[in-house]
């Protein structure tokens, strides 16, 4: 089977800790899928180990079949908001034609063309109207969006996002999942580091259970268990019984 | 001053030093952009102090005081602190700033040790290397501006041809990383042009300070633009300009070093750039919170009015300023206020102290009222 995203036996270390050990994911095309953890479990290790950031120590990844070098083209990146300074000397549509650059290349300035597809992101994100603001001028949820956007213009058929509703309101956040699952519809491949347990089942329809090591992985009624989840999380039982109370209702 | 401009002209050797300091600060202003948006500020200073041992080993190598000789020392061994702070870095658990300490101090002070053993050496030859602690534009001679503006163009010409990829670099370098540029090698070649840019000063400017040389006219640009072309183009100016006015003042005046002399020139331009740069200047920050609570406080006490006058028949009955003084939420007498709603045609004063709100007022009240309470927008 042509696997959208196939890791296997990923080890990814730190100065000799590891932080990903022995790692398995296979995620079919057109979906879905959430990556859930505690704070410093490894996804954004895994995602930047999977887009050729990080050196692995050991194992491969491969997106529809080939090596990340061979399919870059194919593959677009939503870095975690707080990696970059917002404050930086640059407006919204600037940021979101960079991601162009790839397929700029070397020393290409990008031009009027690029501008418009950058533009008609920007509308799909609902942000058109904030092209020429500056970044420093955005709330978390507008500059998270901006991000989208960048991606977006990508045209890519593979996504990796990292936590995408970090500090987004409840109204943007609508938004993004609705984006999230058009781009499912049209068969591209979404992963996405998520942080809210509660909202895994309605959102996602994959999920991968990560704590250095993958707990599980596959469809959200297969694995997303109260069993999974206290491997996941430990001892942090409370967080886990209030989660089955939500699934409950 | 006429007198200095009419000798700029005249005067061959004031004509070489200003063209010299000019390129110089263009140089190291456009390359402090990126060093300041990238968070190197400090790295500037290391590479500078680092570069001393450099300038000493070179001379006592060879002999000789030409500058490409002692250039090239300052640039290797420059380059050479800098890979060693990102080695340590990277490599043990050294944090950054220790690591720029440790570099800048361990070279400054092996620089310091080597330039003392010159200065004992017996032949004369040696005299003008320790201009290199404060830089002597003075001593710059035809030879030395050309080769600042044969590296500076190349510098220069880089930044243009690389913009592209060192803006993303500077932005977010892991996702230029994964657009499939190299950013190490991008990482690096951006880093030695900041040497360049550094060593080519060293003469003039001198190691102390030559990083306010560069981290300096990029602070103050950063003040007066949000674009980054803009930004790095004034910081070129601002180099330019500071470097020019410093070397001059000091070629004029003989006890005057060059070094201090620019610092102290470019640091009035950050001043005056913090203070009154508009959006980032504090004056214009000043000015901007005080309009909002002036213009809190015209809502406060048009609220208050329409309020008061909701408990009676019209919306237009008058009251009394005592009374406006005891209610508004905002603190202290509302006379001031009353007065720039006046101005406005949104109150008028019936007597000496009462007031009625304009049927204007009255609109403008519901509006408020409607903006702060009629649920979120
Ligand atoms: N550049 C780095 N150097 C050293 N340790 C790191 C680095 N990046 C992450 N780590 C460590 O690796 C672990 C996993 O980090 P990360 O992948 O960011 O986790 P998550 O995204 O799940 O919170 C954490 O313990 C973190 O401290
Ligand atoms: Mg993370």
């Amino acid at each position: 089977m042509d696997y959208a995203i196939d890791i296997r036996d990923l080890t990814v270390a730190y100065r000799e800790k590891p932080v990903l050990w022995d790692v398995d994911l296979q995620v079919p095309p057109g979906v879905l899928i959430a990556i859930v953890g505690p704070n410093g479990a490894g996804k954004t290790s895994l995602i930047k180990s999977s887009l050729g950031l990080i050196k692995p120590a050991a194992g491969s990844v491969l997106i529809h079949g080939r090596p990340y070098s061979e399919q870059r083209s194919t593959v677009a990146y939503v870095p975690q908001r707080g990696s970059v300074d917002w404050d930086f000397p640059t407006n919204v549509l600037d940021v979101v034609t960079m991601g162009l650059y790839g397929r700029l290349g070397w020393f290409k300035r990008p031009g009027k063309s690029e501008r418009i597809e950058a533009l008609k992101s920007l509308a799909q994100v609902g942000m058109e109207e904030y092209a020429t603001r500056q970044i420093s001028q955005l709330s978390g949820g507008q500059q998270q969006r901006v991000f989208l956007a960048r991606a977006l213009v990508q045209d890519a058929n593979v996504y990796f996002m990292d936590e995408p509703f970090q500090g987004v309101d409840a109204t943007t956040e609508r938004a993004i999942v609705e984006l999230l699952q058009n781009l499912r519809k049209q068969g591209k491949t979404v992963a996405v580091v998520h942080h809210d347990l509660q909202t895994v089942p309605e959102y996602f329809d994959h999920v991968m259970l990560l704590n250095v090591r993958r707990i599980a992985s596959g469809p959200v009624e297969e694995v997303f268990t109260e069993d999974n989840l206290r491997t996941t999380y430990g001892g942090r039982v409370a967080f886990v019984s209030a989660l089955s109370a939500a699934r409950k209702q | 001053m006429i007198d200095l401009l009419t000798n700029l002209f005249s005067d061959y050797t004031l004509r070489t030093v200003a063209l010299g300091s000019a390129l110089l600060g263009i140089t190291a202003g456009s390359l402090g952009g990126f060093a300041l948006l990238r968070r190197q500020s400090l790295l500037g200073d290391a590479i500078s102090h680092a570069a001393l041992p450099g300038i000493a080993i070179a001379f006592l190598l060879t002999g000789s005081k030409a500058p490409l000789v002692l250039i090239l020392g300052a640039g290797i061994a420059g380059w050479i602190g800098a890979a060693l702070i990102s080695v340590v870095t990277t490599q043990t658990r050294i944090k950054y700033d220790s690591a720029l300490g440790i570099m800048l101090s361990v070279f400054f002070g092996f620089g310091l040790v080597l330039l003392t053993y010159i200065q004992r050496q017996p032949d004369a030859n040696q005299a003008g290397l320790n201009s290199f602690l404060f830089g002597q534009a003075a001593a710059l001679i035809e030879q030395d501006v050309f080769l600042i503006f044969v590296i500076g163009s190349v510098v220069i010409l880089l930044i243009a041809l690389f913009w592209k990829e060192f803006k993303l670099l500077s932005f977010d370098s892991d996702f230029l990383g994964t657009l499939g540029y190299p950013i190490r090698t991008l990482d690096y070649l951006l880093t030695t042009l900041f040497v360049v840019a550094i060593v080519i000063g060293l003469q003039t400017v001198g190691v102390v300070l030559m990083s306010a040389m560069i981290i300096a006219p990029a602070a103050a640009a950063r003040q007066w633009t949000d674009r980054l072309g803009l930004m790095i183009f004034l910081a070129g100016i601002f180099g330019a300009f500071s470097g020019v006015g410093g070397a001059l003042t000091s070629s004029l005046i003989p006890a005057l070093p060059t070094g201090p002399t620019i610092v102290l020139i470019v640091s009035a331009i950050v001043l005056i750039s913090l203070l009154f740069a508009p959006n980032r200047g504090l004056v214009f920050r000043r000015v901007r919170d005080w309009q909002a609570g002036k213009r809190l406080r015209v809502d406060a006490v048009l609220v208050d009015l329409y309020t008061l006058a909701s408990q009676h028949s019209s919306a237009e009955y008058p009251h009394s300023e005592r009374v406006l003084d005891v209610m508004s939420s905002i603190s202290g007498p509302a006379h001031q206020t009353l007065k720039v709603l006046k101005d406005l045609d949104l109150a008028i004063p019936i007597d000496s102290t009462h007031w009625s709100l304009t049927p204007e007022g009255v609109l403008r009240a519901e509006r408020v009222i409607e903006r702060q309470f009629g649920g979120d927008s």
